[in-house]
């Protein structure tokens, strides 16, 4: 069993590709579990098409502990036999969310959700490592893989640098590898070049290039993935090749985090932002 | 620098050799050898910084100050634990403050009330369980004056907003609903607590009770928690002086009092260390002076009697004469009873508050000498008052340890220890007299006229008990 997390930028579309990587995996004939980690519940919904209604907190919260829960209240099954379980927690602004990512991940093993017959288990992370509930999935003996998802846009790329970060701070206390960044394209210039130098200045590979087709987004709106909606579609195939090209991975580091100074200078050698002499 | 102080300084030093060289150096800085001139500039322990890991610190946290010493005594509010189950169930009524009222009807001090957080309040915060309870609070005891809100280490974690409820929550059901943020992280030690504590009286409480009538001798008895019964004795004392005590904080006390105390003609403090902060607040908004005083014991207490009234008319003054004179014969009588059997025995004290100071006088009364004493969470200010009132050379130590206090009762010898329920029982094993002088060892009251019998009583039951004699002693 290999246990995979996917982190990355708020917005940056995190849940959309691990489903549609999920469902090729699943499609392949992987058996395949999605656990969301993020209150907002939205990271399963286009393997169940609709949105997850009992997620392991809302579910604990109803029936009074977390001990009173049955594992078949919280695990669905989706496209391709997909066993999904959300975390669940609180509306923004109260309560604790990362507590209630470690709990329902202590629920879900302590329950044998995974089950020996699991190949891949993939934890879908809320945008930040805000607190040490959402590291959770890559502490000691959870995912010893991750992938970050990221674009050409500054933001992200910084995201993506300070969640190598995180992953170095675990890869030295624990097993955790970084496994290579998903570029999720938005059509930013040079994109392509910039997230494989990226890649290469953080010690790792840029797995897959994922280009931007409004076939997600008409996919999304009938809650399926690609794969399930348009699997002759050729973004379907992409999603394949990511499917495989991670099936496959070799590739796990320790990531070498750079500076922000270092991360502007790469953007002003590609010509994105502009030289503050040129400026002036 | 003299050789007692020299001496005691080698015995300090031969102490610390056990340390590793970073604590060594680090706890010195918190023993000293009394200088009650304060010349000497080595004399003085640092104090109010955080414990070092490892030590077996005996201090509490902020929840323990605030809710524990504070506002528990408070007795006609209800005061909520709010977090899980624990910091208010361990902290339940162990301070013994008495009260009059029937609990469960006007009085709620020997209540333990929380909201016994779950996973659930955690992860989804615990703010509607907080109003609900609240509420059900109201219905059930409808003759409850207030509600505090305790707050509890999840509570400042999570960010649950309680000022947000007790503002809206307050609105409905019109009576005073106090936010505190006594999380237990925050700070160093108890201390914290007592001033956090301190300012929600200030901001929920104080100015807005009912006083129908002042009169110039109106004054609030403050730092005084009514252990064992201490904030009667010592109101007894004031009112037969003439005064009239239109507050006690908070022993016995009510929320109307607390409100009202902004009326009073004079603040007497008898713990500085836990309400100096009130006292400096009502000096400032409403220019009431503060006097401190101490009640430990008839020279203290005629001493402090005399100061008292030298702050009010001649009439007062010639009552607090009256006073004394009425209970001259009586102190005499205990002296003369105890003094025999314990003239001449050393005590070693490592308490909180005001005690570890305050009781020395009581101790001399009767023929005792303190030759250690210490705080757990004091300040430098509790230090300069301390200096004075102990012999050169004896020992002075704050945020002690329990190796410490082990190593000095060693060396020191001392006829009786007096310190809390941590150490109680390691005194007992090495079989030396030991008192639990923070609640008395369930006795009291020790203050005032009333107190000092029972003290000089309990503290000959302690040194003079024929049980430590059956105890295999331990001691060097």
């Amino acid at each position: 069993m290999r246990q995979i997390a996917i982190y990355g930028k708020g917005g940056i579309g995190k849940s959309t590709t691990t489903q549609n990587l999920v469902a090729a995996l699943a499609e392949a004939g992987h058996t395949c579990m999605i656990i969301g980690c993020d209150p907002k519940a939205d990271s399963t919904r286009l393997i169940l098409n609709r949105k997850a209604q009992n997620t392991v907190m809302d579910m604990a919260r109803e029936k009074g502990t977390v001990e009173d829960l049955e594992l078949d209240d919280v695990l669905l099954r989706g496209f391709k036999d997909i066993k999904c379980a959300e975390s669940g927690g609180p509306e923004p602004g109260v309560g604790c969310a990362g507590r209630g990512v470690i709990t329902a991940i202590n629920f879900l093993e302590e329950n044998g959700a995974y089950g020996d017959d699991t190949d891949f288990v993939f934890y879908d992370v809320l945008g930040d490592v805000v607190c040490g509930g959402f590291a959770m999935p890559i502490r000691e003996g959870k995912a010893k893989e991750i992938y970050i998802v990221t674009s050409g846009e500054m933001m992200a790329m910084y995201a993506a640098n300070n969640i190598s970060r995180g992953v170095l701070k675990y890869a030295q206390s624990g097993g955790v590898r970084l496994g290579g960044l998903i570029c999720n394209s938005r059509e930013t210039d040079k994109e392509y070049e910039l997230i494989s130098e990226l890649a290469s200045k953080l010690g790792t590979q840029m797995i897959h290039f994922v280009p931007r087709d409004n076939e997600v987004q008409r996919a999304e709106l009938r809650r399926k993935t690609v794969i399930e909606y348009a699997p002759e579609h050729k973004q379907a195939d992409e999603y394949r090749t990511l499917a495989k090209k991670i099936a496959d991975n070799k590739n796990f580091v320790i990531p070498t985090p750079i500076t922000m100074d270092e991360l502007e200078l790469l953007l002003m050698d590609f010509g994105i932002m502009e030289k503050e002499e040129a400026v002036a | 620098m003299s050789t007692t102080i020299k001496d005691t300084q080698k015995m300090i030093e031969e102490i610390l050799d056990a340390y590793p060289e970073k604590s060594k150096k680090e706890r010195a800085k918190h023993l000293a050898a009394n200088d009650p001139t304060g010349q000497c500039t080595t004399c003085q322990v640092k104090s109010n910084v955080k414990s070092r890991p490892g030590v077996m610190t005996v201090r509490g946290c902020a929840y323990a100050g605030a809710k524990g010493v504070v506002w528990g005594p408070v007795k006609d509010q209800i005061t909520i634990s709010h977090g899980p189950i624990g910091c208010g169930q361990y902290s339940w009524w162990s301070r013994r403050n008495y009260y009059n009222g029937q609990t469960g009807i006007d009085a709620f001090g020997t209540m333990h009330i929380t909201t016994d957080f779950q996973e659930k309040n955690i992860v989804y915060g615990g703010d509607k369980g907080l109003d609900l309870a609240i509420k059900e609070l109201r219905g059930l005891f409808p003759l409850g004056r207030g509600i505090g809100i305790l707050s509890e280490c999840p509570v400042g974690l999570i960010g649950d907003d309680i000022e947000a409820v007790s503002k809206r929550v307050a609105k409905e059901i019109n009576i005073p609903i106090v936010p505190v943020r006594c999380e237990g992280f925050r700070g160093v030690s108890q201390s914290l607590g007592h001033h956090i504590a301190n300012d929600t009286i200030k901001d929920y409480v104080l100015g807005k009770g009912t006083l129908e009538k002042t009169t110039p001798y109106d004054v609030n008895l403050i730092g005084d928690y009514n252990i064992g019964g201490d904030a009667w004795a010592s109101r007894k004392i004031l009112e037969e002086m003439g005064l009239r005590v239109i507050a006690q904080y908070t022993g016995d006390s009510t929320i109307n009092e607390l409100g009202i105390a902004s009326k009073a003609k004079l603040n007497l403090i008898h713990c500085y260390r836990s309400m100096n902060y009130i006292c400096r607040t009502m000096e400032e908004n409403y220019g009431i002076p503060w006097m401190e005083f101490n009640f430990f014991g008839p020279t203290k207490t005629f001493d402090s009697i005399r100061k008292i009234a030298g702050k009010f008319d001649e009439k007062i003054q010639k009552n607090a004469e009256a006073v004394i004179a009425k209970y001259t014969p009586l102190m005499e009588k205990v002296v003369a009873q105890f003094r025999p059997k314990l003239d001449g025995k050393k005590v070693m004290l490592y308490v909180g508050g005001l005690r570890p100071r305050h009781t020395i006088g009581a101790y001399e009364d009767l023929g005792m000498e303190v030759v250690a004493s210490g705080y757990e969470f004091g300040h430098s200010d509790d230090y300069k008052r301390t200096y004075p009132d102990m012999k050169e050379g004896a020992v002075i130590m704050d945020d002690a340890t329990l190796y410490e206090m082990e190593e000095f009762t060693r060396r020191l010898k001392p006829d009786m220890v007096g310190s809390g329920i941590k150490e109680k029982y390691t005194y007992h094993k090495l079989g030396v007299p030991f008192r639990q002088m923070h609640s008395w060892d369930y006795s009291g009251p020790y203050h005032g006229f009333d107190g000092f019998p029972v003290f000089a009583r309990d503290m000959d039951m302690t040194v003079n008990s024929p049980t430590w004699g059956l105890i295999r002693r331990q001691r060097a």
